[in-house]
Protein backbone atom coordinates (compact mmCIF):
# COMPACT_ATOMS: atom_id res chain seq x y z
CA UNK A 1 0.00 0.00 0.00
CA UNK A 2 1.35 3.42 -1.28
CA UNK A 3 1.32 5.98 1.50
CA UNK A 4 3.85 8.98 -0.42
CA UNK A 5 3.43 9.32 -4.15
CA UNK A 6 5.93 7.56 -6.35
CA UNK A 7 7.56 9.16 -9.82
CA UNK A 8 5.24 8.57 -13.28
CA UNK A 9 7.31 5.57 -14.03
CA UNK A 10 5.89 3.63 -11.28
CA UNK A 11 9.13 3.46 -8.99
CA UNK A 12 12.01 5.40 -7.79
CA UNK A 13 14.56 2.89 -9.02
CA UNK A 14 12.78 2.86 -12.57
CA UNK A 15 12.55 7.04 -12.67
CA UNK A 16 16.56 6.81 -12.90
CA UNK A 17 17.16 4.96 -16.09
CA UNK A 18 21.07 4.21 -15.54
CA UNK A 19 19.61 1.39 -12.87
CA UNK A 20 18.33 -2.03 -13.75
CA UNK A 21 15.87 -3.30 -11.57
CA UNK A 22 17.35 -6.72 -11.52
CA UNK A 23 18.90 -9.00 -9.22
CA UNK A 24 22.21 -7.74 -7.80
CA UNK A 25 25.55 -9.38 -7.71
CA UNK A 26 27.35 -8.84 -3.80
CA UNK A 27 31.15 -9.97 -5.38
CA UNK A 28 32.06 -6.38 -4.88
CA UNK A 29 32.02 -7.11 -1.37
CA UNK A 30 33.80 -10.37 -1.51
CA UNK A 31 36.38 -10.36 -3.73
CA UNK A 32 40.23 -9.34 -3.00
CA UNK A 33 40.80 -8.41 -6.36
CA UNK A 34 37.64 -6.29 -6.52
CA UNK A 35 39.28 -4.51 -3.38
CA UNK A 36 42.32 -3.49 -4.92
CA UNK A 37 40.61 -2.09 -7.55
CA UNK A 38 38.50 -0.04 -5.56
CA UNK A 39 41.48 1.53 -3.77
CA UNK A 40 42.80 2.72 -6.50
CA UNK A 41 39.87 3.82 -8.61
CA UNK A 42 38.02 5.28 -5.70
CA UNK A 43 39.84 5.79 -2.90
CA UNK A 44 42.64 7.23 -4.98
CA UNK A 45 40.88 9.25 -7.35
CA UNK A 46 37.60 10.86 -5.34
CA UNK A 47 37.43 13.38 -2.71
CA UNK A 48 37.55 11.78 0.42
CA UNK A 49 35.83 13.98 3.56
CA UNK A 50 38.11 14.29 6.33
CA UNK A 51 36.98 16.52 8.41
CA UNK A 52 36.02 20.14 9.50
CA UNK A 53 37.53 23.44 10.02
CA UNK A 54 36.47 23.96 13.35
CA UNK A 55 38.94 20.88 14.20
CA UNK A 56 41.32 23.31 13.00
CA UNK A 57 40.28 26.81 14.92
CA UNK A 58 43.95 28.54 14.86
CA UNK A 59 47.61 28.81 12.84
CA UNK A 60 49.05 25.84 13.86
CA UNK A 61 45.97 23.46 14.41
CA UNK A 62 46.80 19.95 12.67
CA UNK A 63 45.50 17.09 12.81
CA UNK A 64 45.87 13.85 11.00
CA UNK A 65 44.44 11.24 8.70
CA UNK A 66 45.41 7.70 7.91
CA UNK A 67 43.62 6.36 5.03
CA UNK A 68 44.75 2.92 4.48
CA UNK A 69 42.51 2.19 1.15
CA UNK A 70 45.34 4.57 0.38
CA UNK A 71 48.24 3.61 1.95
CA UNK A 72 48.92 7.31 3.09
CA UNK A 73 48.72 8.89 6.53
CA UNK A 74 47.97 12.73 5.84
CA UNK A 75 48.66 15.93 7.98
CA UNK A 76 45.85 18.95 7.75
CA UNK A 77 46.86 21.75 9.09
CA UNK A 78 46.24 25.37 9.45
CA UNK A 79 48.94 28.03 8.35
CA UNK A 80 48.72 31.59 7.39
CA UNK A 81 47.30 30.60 3.72
CA UNK A 82 44.43 28.86 4.73
CA UNK A 83 44.14 24.87 5.34
CA UNK A 84 46.83 22.57 3.67
CA UNK A 85 47.29 18.95 3.08
CA UNK A 86 50.81 16.95 3.32
CA UNK A 87 51.62 13.64 3.06
CA UNK A 88 52.88 12.36 6.46
CA UNK A 89 55.91 11.55 5.20
CA UNK A 90 59.28 12.83 6.24
CA UNK A 91 61.95 14.03 3.06
CA UNK A 92 64.65 12.79 4.61
CA UNK A 93 64.29 8.76 4.47
CA UNK A 94 60.70 8.33 4.60
CA UNK A 95 60.05 8.50 8.69
CA UNK A 96 56.11 9.20 9.32
CA UNK A 97 56.41 12.96 10.02
CA UNK A 98 53.73 13.78 13.08
CA UNK A 99 52.76 11.01 15.72
CA UNK A 100 51.90 10.16 19.51
CA UNK A 101 53.66 7.51 20.54
CA UNK A 102 51.87 4.41 18.17
CA UNK A 103 52.71 5.81 14.92
CA UNK A 104 49.30 4.13 13.70
CA UNK A 105 47.22 5.88 15.54
CA UNK A 106 45.59 9.62 14.36
CA UNK A 107 46.75 12.71 16.76
CA UNK A 108 45.94 16.15 16.78
CA UNK A 109 47.01 19.57 18.77
CA UNK A 110 48.97 22.39 17.28
CA UNK A 111 52.63 23.01 16.25
CA UNK A 112 55.29 26.13 15.23
CA UNK A 113 56.29 23.33 13.08
CA UNK A 114 56.84 19.49 12.70
CA UNK A 115 60.44 18.29 13.40
CA UNK A 116 61.04 14.25 12.41
CA UNK A 117 61.39 12.27 15.22
CA UNK A 118 64.14 10.19 13.48
CA UNK A 119 67.07 12.73 12.70
CA UNK A 120 65.37 15.94 13.11
CA UNK A 121 64.70 17.63 9.90
CA UNK A 122 62.16 20.65 10.34
CA UNK A 123 59.56 21.36 7.88
CA UNK A 124 57.20 24.86 8.82
CA UNK A 125 53.54 25.35 8.45
CA UNK A 126 53.43 25.41 4.65
CA UNK A 127 55.48 22.11 4.09
CA UNK A 128 59.00 24.30 3.57
CA UNK A 129 61.88 22.01 4.60
CA UNK A 130 63.66 24.52 7.09
CA UNK A 131 66.13 22.89 8.77
CA UNK A 132 68.45 19.93 8.09
CA UNK A 133 70.56 18.00 10.72
CA UNK A 134 74.41 18.46 10.31
CA UNK A 135 73.41 19.80 6.58
CA UNK A 136 77.36 20.22 5.77
CA UNK A 137 77.02 16.32 5.06
CA UNK A 138 75.05 15.95 2.69
CA UNK A 139 75.45 16.62 -1.22
CA UNK A 140 74.42 20.28 -2.28
CA UNK A 141 71.28 19.62 -0.82
CA UNK A 142 68.94 22.30 -1.97
CA UNK A 143 66.42 21.99 0.62
CA UNK A 144 64.05 23.73 -1.32
CA UNK A 145 63.82 20.54 -3.05
CA UNK A 146 62.62 19.02 -0.11
CA UNK A 147 59.47 20.03 0.75
CA UNK A 148 56.37 17.74 2.06
CA UNK A 149 54.65 16.37 -0.27
CA UNK A 150 51.07 18.38 -1.10
CA UNK A 151 47.82 16.61 -1.05
CA UNK A 152 45.14 18.23 -3.14
CA UNK A 153 43.02 19.41 0.16
CA UNK A 154 39.66 22.11 -0.65
CA UNK A 155 36.64 22.81 1.54
CA UNK A 156 32.89 22.59 0.98
CA UNK A 157 30.63 24.77 3.49
CA UNK A 158 33.55 23.74 6.53
CA UNK A 159 34.25 20.20 5.63
CA UNK A 160 37.82 20.03 4.45
CA UNK A 161 38.16 17.00 1.66
CA UNK A 162 41.46 15.67 0.10
CA UNK A 163 42.00 14.11 -2.98
CA UNK A 164 45.36 11.60 -3.54
CA UNK A 165 45.05 12.08 -7.60
CA UNK A 166 47.20 14.31 -8.28
CA UNK A 167 47.02 14.78 -12.23
CA UNK A 168 42.96 15.27 -11.18
CA UNK A 169 41.25 18.66 -12.47
CA UNK A 170 37.76 18.38 -11.27
CA UNK A 171 37.02 20.57 -8.28
CA UNK A 172 35.25 19.46 -5.22
CA UNK A 173 32.22 21.92 -5.57
CA UNK A 174 32.25 20.52 -9.18
CA UNK A 175 32.57 16.67 -8.32
CA UNK A 176 30.02 17.15 -5.09
CA UNK A 177 27.53 18.66 -7.33
CA UNK A 178 23.84 20.20 -7.08
CA UNK A 179 22.94 17.53 -4.17
CA UNK A 180 25.52 19.48 -2.09
CA UNK A 181 24.79 22.85 -3.82
CA UNK A 182 21.53 22.48 -2.58
CA UNK A 183 22.46 21.96 1.51
CA UNK A 184 24.69 25.37 1.02
CA UNK A 185 23.86 28.02 3.87
CA UNK A 186 23.01 25.34 6.44
CA UNK A 187 24.50 26.10 9.91
CA UNK A 188 27.06 23.71 9.96
CA UNK A 189 29.54 25.69 11.77
CA UNK A 190 27.11 26.63 14.60
CA UNK A 191 26.20 22.87 15.53
CA UNK A 192 30.10 22.58 17.78
CA UNK A 193 28.94 20.64 20.71
CA UNK A 194 30.14 16.95 18.90
CA UNK A 195 29.78 13.44 19.79
CA UNK A 196 32.27 11.33 17.94
CA UNK A 197 32.29 7.42 18.02
CA UNK A 198 34.63 4.76 16.24
CA UNK A 199 34.08 1.36 15.02
CA UNK A 200 36.39 -1.91 13.61
CA UNK A 201 33.73 -3.80 11.74
CA UNK A 202 34.08 -7.12 10.00
CA UNK A 203 32.25 -6.05 7.10
CA UNK A 204 32.89 -4.62 3.44
CA UNK A 205 32.55 -0.54 4.06
CA UNK A 206 29.85 -0.61 1.38
CA UNK A 207 28.02 -2.72 3.17
CA UNK A 208 27.49 -0.89 6.39
CA UNK A 209 26.45 2.46 3.64
CA UNK A 210 23.89 -0.02 2.77
CA UNK A 211 22.30 -0.60 6.05
CA UNK A 212 22.15 3.18 6.52
CA UNK A 213 21.31 4.16 3.06
CA UNK A 214 17.90 2.00 3.18
CA UNK A 215 15.49 1.92 6.27
CA UNK A 216 13.15 -1.21 4.92
CA UNK A 217 15.42 -2.48 7.63
CA UNK A 218 14.21 -0.31 10.40
CA UNK A 219 10.94 -1.58 11.67
CA UNK A 220 12.24 -4.89 11.90
CA UNK A 221 15.79 -5.04 12.84
CA UNK A 222 14.94 -1.84 15.48
CA UNK A 223 11.81 -2.73 15.95
CA UNK A 224 11.74 -3.05 19.78
CA UNK A 225 13.26 0.82 20.01
CA UNK A 226 10.16 1.96 20.37
CA UNK A 227 7.11 0.70 22.59
CA UNK A 228 5.74 -2.52 22.14
CA UNK A 229 2.56 -1.42 20.13
CA UNK A 230 4.10 1.19 18.18
CA UNK A 231 7.10 -1.27 17.09
CA UNK A 232 4.09 -3.69 15.81
CA UNK A 233 2.09 -0.55 13.86
CA UNK A 234 5.28 0.24 12.75
CA UNK A 235 6.38 -3.26 11.59
CA UNK A 236 3.15 -3.26 9.73
CA UNK A 237 3.07 -0.40 8.37
CA UNK A 238 6.57 -1.00 6.68
CA UNK A 239 8.63 2.05 5.88
CA UNK A 240 8.61 3.62 2.15
CA UNK A 241 10.81 7.16 1.94
CA UNK A 242 9.36 10.15 1.27
CA UNK A 243 11.45 11.00 -1.80
CA UNK A 244 15.29 9.93 -3.52
CA UNK A 245 17.87 11.71 -5.34
CA UNK A 246 20.28 10.75 -7.24
CA UNK A 247 22.77 13.27 -9.03
CA UNK A 248 26.19 11.35 -10.40
CA UNK A 249 27.49 9.43 -7.88
CA UNK A 250 26.01 11.16 -5.16
CA UNK A 251 22.07 10.16 -3.60
CA UNK A 252 19.99 10.94 -1.15
CA UNK A 253 16.63 9.66 1.04
CA UNK A 254 14.57 11.81 2.47
CA UNK A 255 12.80 9.89 5.20
CA UNK A 256 9.56 10.84 7.39
CA UNK A 257 9.44 11.00 11.23
CA UNK A 258 6.74 12.26 13.91
CA UNK A 259 8.55 11.68 16.92
CA UNK A 260 9.58 14.94 18.14
CA UNK A 261 7.58 16.14 19.53
CA UNK A 262 5.00 12.65 19.10
CA UNK A 263 1.45 12.79 17.79
CA UNK A 264 0.95 10.61 20.94
CA UNK A 265 3.13 10.53 23.65
CA UNK A 266 2.83 6.90 24.53
CA UNK A 267 4.57 5.85 21.50
CA UNK A 268 7.99 6.63 22.98
CA UNK A 269 10.01 5.37 26.11
CA UNK A 270 9.54 7.63 29.95
CA UNK A 271 12.65 9.49 29.92
CA UNK A 272 11.80 10.66 26.20
CA UNK A 273 9.08 12.00 27.08
CA UNK A 274 10.17 13.56 30.67
CA UNK A 275 13.07 14.90 28.74
CA UNK A 276 11.64 15.78 25.28
CA UNK A 277 14.65 13.95 23.09
CA UNK A 278 15.23 10.85 21.43
CA UNK A 279 16.40 9.23 18.63
CA UNK A 280 15.89 12.25 16.20
CA UNK A 281 17.12 14.87 18.75
CA UNK A 282 16.24 17.38 21.14
CA UNK A 283 12.70 18.31 20.28
CA UNK A 284 12.64 21.84 20.53
CA UNK A 285 15.05 23.38 17.48
CA UNK A 286 18.11 25.76 19.11
CA UNK A 287 17.39 28.51 16.33
CA UNK A 288 15.59 28.95 13.47
CA UNK A 289 16.71 27.39 10.94
CA UNK A 290 15.67 28.10 6.86
CA UNK A 291 16.05 24.57 4.65
CA UNK A 292 18.24 24.75 2.10
CA UNK A 293 15.99 23.52 -1.46
CA UNK A 294 17.75 20.29 -0.93
CA UNK A 295 16.53 19.05 2.33
CA UNK A 296 12.82 17.82 2.57
CA UNK A 297 12.17 17.68 -1.06
CA UNK A 298 9.19 16.66 -1.41
CA UNK A 299 8.75 19.90 1.50
CA UNK A 300 6.12 17.16 3.05
CA UNK A 301 5.02 18.19 6.71
CA UNK A 302 6.02 15.01 8.15
CA UNK A 303 9.65 15.04 7.25
CA UNK A 304 12.04 13.92 9.83
CA UNK A 305 15.59 12.70 8.12
CA UNK A 306 17.39 13.20 5.42
CA UNK A 307 20.51 11.34 4.64
CA UNK A 308 22.68 12.19 1.70
CA UNK A 309 25.54 9.38 0.55
CA UNK A 310 28.47 11.68 -1.09
CA UNK A 311 30.64 8.86 -2.57
CA UNK A 312 32.28 7.28 -1.95
CA UNK A 313 32.20 6.62 1.66
CA UNK A 314 30.79 10.12 3.69
CA UNK A 315 26.95 10.68 4.75
CA UNK A 316 25.36 13.32 6.10
CA UNK A 317 21.85 13.13 8.14
CA UNK A 318 20.19 16.51 8.68
CA UNK A 319 17.57 15.80 11.33
CA UNK A 320 14.57 18.11 11.15
CA UNK A 321 14.50 19.22 15.20
CA UNK A 322 17.86 21.25 14.04
CA UNK A 323 21.11 19.17 14.08
CA UNK A 324 23.78 16.63 11.70
CA UNK A 325 25.27 13.77 12.33
CA UNK A 326 27.84 12.30 9.80
CA UNK A 327 28.82 8.87 8.76
CA UNK A 328 32.37 7.34 7.31
CA UNK A 329 33.82 4.31 6.38
CA UNK A 330 37.09 3.62 5.40
CA UNK A 331 37.87 0.22 4.02
CA UNK A 332 41.49 -1.94 5.61
CA UNK A 333 40.58 -4.64 3.69
CA UNK A 334 37.76 -6.13 1.70
CA UNK A 335 36.13 -7.62 4.58
CA UNK A 336 37.15 -4.82 7.41
CA UNK A 337 36.40 -1.01 7.94
CA UNK A 338 36.36 1.78 10.26
CA UNK A 339 33.42 3.22 10.62
CA UNK A 340 32.92 7.42 12.25
CA UNK A 341 30.03 8.79 12.93
CA UNK A 342 29.85 12.05 14.52
CA UNK A 343 26.96 13.92 16.01
CA UNK A 344 26.74 17.73 15.98
CA UNK A 345 24.25 19.86 17.91
CA UNK A 346 24.32 23.25 18.91
CA UNK A 347 26.45 24.36 21.75
CA UNK A 348 23.85 23.24 24.94
CA UNK A 349 22.56 26.59 26.61
CA UNK A 350 22.36 24.53 29.96
CA UNK A 351 22.31 21.33 31.74
CA UNK A 352 18.81 20.39 30.64
CA UNK A 353 19.72 20.84 26.84
CA UNK A 354 23.03 18.91 27.10
CA UNK A 355 20.49 16.02 29.01
CA UNK A 356 18.78 15.87 25.49
CA UNK A 357 21.33 15.62 23.82
CA UNK A 358 23.55 12.98 25.42
CA UNK A 359 19.78 10.42 25.42
CA UNK A 360 19.87 11.41 21.71
CA UNK A 361 23.70 10.32 21.67
CA UNK A 362 22.78 7.10 23.67
CA UNK A 363 19.95 6.27 21.46
CA UNK A 364 22.11 6.46 18.20
CA UNK A 365 24.47 3.98 19.86
CA UNK A 366 21.62 1.22 20.57
CA UNK A 367 20.57 1.71 17.04
CA UNK A 368 24.51 1.55 15.46
CA UNK A 369 25.21 -1.57 17.86
CA UNK A 370 22.34 -3.51 16.34
CA UNK A 371 23.41 -1.92 12.69
CA UNK A 372 27.28 -3.39 13.05
CA UNK A 373 26.90 -6.57 14.22
CA UNK A 374 24.03 -7.66 11.41
CA UNK A 375 27.06 -6.55 9.12
CA UNK A 376 29.31 -8.89 10.23
CA UNK A 377 26.92 -11.92 9.81
CA UNK A 378 26.27 -10.78 6.40
CA UNK A 379 29.56 -10.39 5.51
CA UNK A 380 30.64 -14.00 6.43
CA UNK A 381 27.64 -15.57 4.36
CA UNK A 382 28.15 -13.38 1.33
CA UNK A 383 31.48 -14.84 1.78
CA UNK A 384 30.20 -18.33 1.59
CA UNK A 385 29.23 -17.65 -1.99
CA UNK A 386 26.00 -20.29 -1.51
CA UNK A 387 23.82 -17.75 -3.16
CA UNK A 388 25.64 -15.26 -5.47
CA UNK A 389 22.16 -12.48 -6.67
CA UNK A 390 19.75 -10.56 -4.36
CA UNK A 391 16.94 -9.30 -4.82
CA UNK A 392 16.47 -5.33 -4.42
CA UNK A 393 13.04 -3.49 -3.99
CA UNK A 394 12.56 0.30 -4.55
CA UNK A 395 13.02 1.42 -1.07
CA UNK A 396 16.50 0.07 -1.70
CA UNK A 397 17.38 2.13 -4.66
CA UNK A 398 20.08 3.71 -2.98
CA UNK A 399 22.13 0.90 -2.17
CA UNK A 400 21.98 -0.50 -6.17
CA UNK A 401 23.01 2.85 -7.08
CA UNK A 402 26.26 2.84 -4.81
CA UNK A 403 27.01 -0.72 -5.82
CA UNK A 404 26.74 0.23 -9.58
CA UNK A 405 28.62 3.20 -8.79
CA UNK A 406 31.51 1.98 -7.67
CA UNK A 407 31.97 -0.65 -10.22
CA UNK A 408 31.57 1.60 -12.74
CA UNK A 409 34.32 4.24 -11.52
CA UNK A 410 36.69 0.39 -11.33
CA UNK A 411 35.98 -0.39 -15.04
CA UNK A 412 36.71 3.17 -15.89
CA UNK A 413 39.95 2.41 -13.90
CA UNK A 414 40.58 -0.73 -16.28
CA UNK A 415 39.44 0.71 -19.05
CA UNK A 416 42.17 3.99 -18.86
CA UNK A 417 45.12 2.16 -16.96
CA UNK A 418 47.43 0.24 -18.74
CA UNK A 419 47.98 -3.44 -17.03
CA UNK A 420 45.15 -3.07 -15.09
CA UNK A 421 42.47 -6.15 -14.99
CA UNK A 422 38.79 -6.29 -14.51
CA UNK A 423 38.30 -8.08 -11.11
CA UNK A 424 35.37 -10.92 -10.76
CA UNK A 425 33.13 -8.40 -9.66
CA UNK A 426 33.12 -6.50 -13.16
CA UNK A 427 32.80 -9.60 -15.37
CA UNK B 1 32.21 12.81 51.87
CA UNK B 2 29.18 13.71 49.93
CA UNK B 3 29.93 13.55 46.04
CA UNK B 4 26.17 15.34 45.44
CA UNK B 5 24.82 18.05 46.29
CA UNK B 6 23.01 18.61 49.81
CA UNK B 7 19.51 18.37 48.07
CA UNK B 8 20.27 14.80 46.43
CA UNK B 9 21.83 13.03 49.55
CA UNK B 10 18.73 10.59 49.13
CA UNK B 11 21.02 9.58 45.65
CA UNK B 12 24.66 9.20 46.93
CA UNK B 13 24.18 5.80 47.25
CA UNK B 14 24.46 5.50 43.62
CA UNK B 15 27.78 8.08 42.88
CA UNK B 16 29.88 4.71 41.54
CA UNK B 17 27.48 5.60 38.22
CA UNK B 18 29.55 9.45 38.56
CA UNK B 19 31.40 8.17 35.46
CA UNK B 20 32.71 10.49 33.09
CA UNK B 21 33.32 8.56 30.24
CA UNK B 22 30.70 7.57 27.96
CA UNK B 23 32.66 4.17 27.38
CA UNK B 24 32.89 3.55 31.42
CA UNK B 25 29.32 4.31 31.83
CA UNK B 26 28.59 1.88 28.99
CA UNK B 27 30.80 -0.56 30.65
CA UNK B 28 29.08 -0.59 33.91
CA UNK B 29 25.77 -1.39 32.41
CA UNK B 30 26.95 -4.24 30.36
CA UNK B 31 28.62 -4.92 33.79
CA UNK B 32 25.48 -4.38 35.59
CA UNK B 33 21.90 -6.66 36.49
CA UNK B 34 18.80 -5.64 35.51
CA UNK B 35 18.38 -5.41 39.60
CA UNK B 36 20.77 -3.37 40.27
CA UNK B 37 19.53 -0.99 37.31
CA UNK B 38 16.16 -1.12 37.91
CA UNK B 39 17.15 0.14 41.72
CA UNK B 40 19.01 3.32 40.16
CA UNK B 41 16.42 3.93 37.78
CA UNK B 42 13.39 3.99 40.62
CA UNK B 43 15.82 6.14 42.60
CA UNK B 44 16.70 8.60 39.78
CA UNK B 45 14.35 8.79 37.74
CA UNK B 46 11.58 10.73 39.58
CA UNK B 47 14.13 13.35 40.80
CA UNK B 48 14.92 14.30 37.14
CA UNK B 49 13.15 17.68 37.20
CA UNK B 50 14.34 18.73 40.37
CA UNK B 51 18.04 17.96 39.23
CA UNK B 52 17.57 19.83 35.96
CA UNK B 53 15.78 22.74 38.29
CA UNK B 54 19.00 22.46 40.35
CA UNK B 55 21.53 22.86 37.52
CA UNK B 56 20.06 25.03 35.20
CA UNK B 57 20.92 27.74 37.60
CA UNK B 58 24.74 26.98 36.89
CA UNK B 59 26.81 28.23 34.15
CA UNK B 60 27.59 24.61 32.19
CA UNK B 61 31.17 26.09 31.67
CA UNK B 62 31.84 26.82 35.75
CA UNK B 63 29.31 23.30 37.23
CA UNK B 64 30.67 23.09 40.94
CA UNK B 65 31.85 19.51 41.51
CA UNK B 66 29.09 18.45 43.33
CA UNK B 67 26.60 19.49 40.44
CA UNK B 68 29.11 18.27 37.63
CA UNK B 69 28.61 14.91 39.08
CA UNK B 70 24.60 14.94 39.36
CA UNK B 71 24.75 15.86 36.16
CA UNK B 72 27.37 12.45 35.57
CA UNK B 73 24.32 10.12 37.66
CA UNK B 74 21.76 11.40 34.79
CA UNK B 75 24.40 10.68 31.65
CA UNK B 76 24.41 7.24 33.00
CA UNK B 77 20.32 7.14 33.56
CA UNK B 78 20.81 7.64 29.91
CA UNK B 79 23.18 4.75 29.51
CA UNK B 80 20.61 2.33 31.68
CA UNK B 81 17.26 3.85 29.93
CA UNK B 82 16.76 1.50 27.18
CA UNK B 83 18.33 -1.89 29.06
CA UNK B 84 15.02 -0.50 31.37
CA UNK B 85 12.64 1.03 29.37
CA UNK B 86 12.82 -1.35 26.64
CA UNK B 87 15.53 -4.82 26.01
CA UNK B 88 14.48 -5.83 29.57
CA UNK B 89 18.51 -6.87 29.67
CA UNK B 90 21.44 -4.97 29.83
CA UNK B 91 23.05 -5.75 26.65
CA UNK B 92 22.02 -4.35 23.49
CA UNK B 93 19.75 -7.09 21.40
CA UNK B 94 21.27 -8.67 18.74
CA UNK B 95 24.48 -6.42 19.25
CA UNK B 96 26.51 -9.47 19.66
CA UNK B 97 29.76 -8.62 20.05
CA UNK B 98 30.06 -5.05 18.76
CA UNK B 99 31.63 -2.73 20.20
CA UNK B 100 31.30 1.27 19.39
CA UNK B 101 33.18 3.46 20.61
CA UNK B 102 32.93 7.06 22.25
CA UNK B 103 36.13 9.04 20.88
CA UNK B 104 34.65 12.71 21.91
CA UNK B 105 32.21 14.59 23.36
CA UNK B 106 31.28 18.08 24.73
CA UNK B 107 33.82 19.24 27.78
CA UNK B 108 31.13 18.97 30.28
S1 LIG C 1 63.67 10.30 8.28
FE1 LIG C 1 63.03 12.22 8.99
S2 LIG C 1 64.85 13.19 9.50
FE2 LIG C 1 65.50 11.28 8.79
FE1 LIG D 1 19.70 0.68 11.27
Amino acid sequence: MAHFPKPAEGSWTQHYPDLSTADASYEDSISPEHYELERKAIFGKTWLNVGRVEQLPKVGSYFTKEIDAARSSVIIVRNAEGIQAFHNVCRHRGNKLVWQDFPREETSGTARQFICKYHAWRYDLGGACTFVQQESEFFDLDKAKYSLADVRCEIWQGFIFINFDKDGTQSLVEYLGPLAAGLEGYPWGEMTAVYKYKSDIGANWKLFIDAFAEFYHAPVLHSRQATAEESRKLQQYGFEALSYQIEGPHSMVSSWGGMSPPKDPRMVKPIERELRTGLFGPWDKPFDIELPPALNPARHKAWGVDSFVFFPNFMILVWEPGWYLTYHYWPTAVNRHTFEAALYFAPAKNATDRLRQELAAATFKEYGLQDANTLEATQSMLESRAVSEFPLNDQEILLRHLHQTARAFCAEYVKTTPGAKPSPALV
Amino acid sequence: MAKLPADFADLEPFTDWCLAAEDDRFAKRYGSNMDEMQTFYDAVFPRMQDALAYLDKFDLDDLPEDAYNLLLLYYSLCTISFPVEAWRQPRVPDAGAAHISNVLAPAV
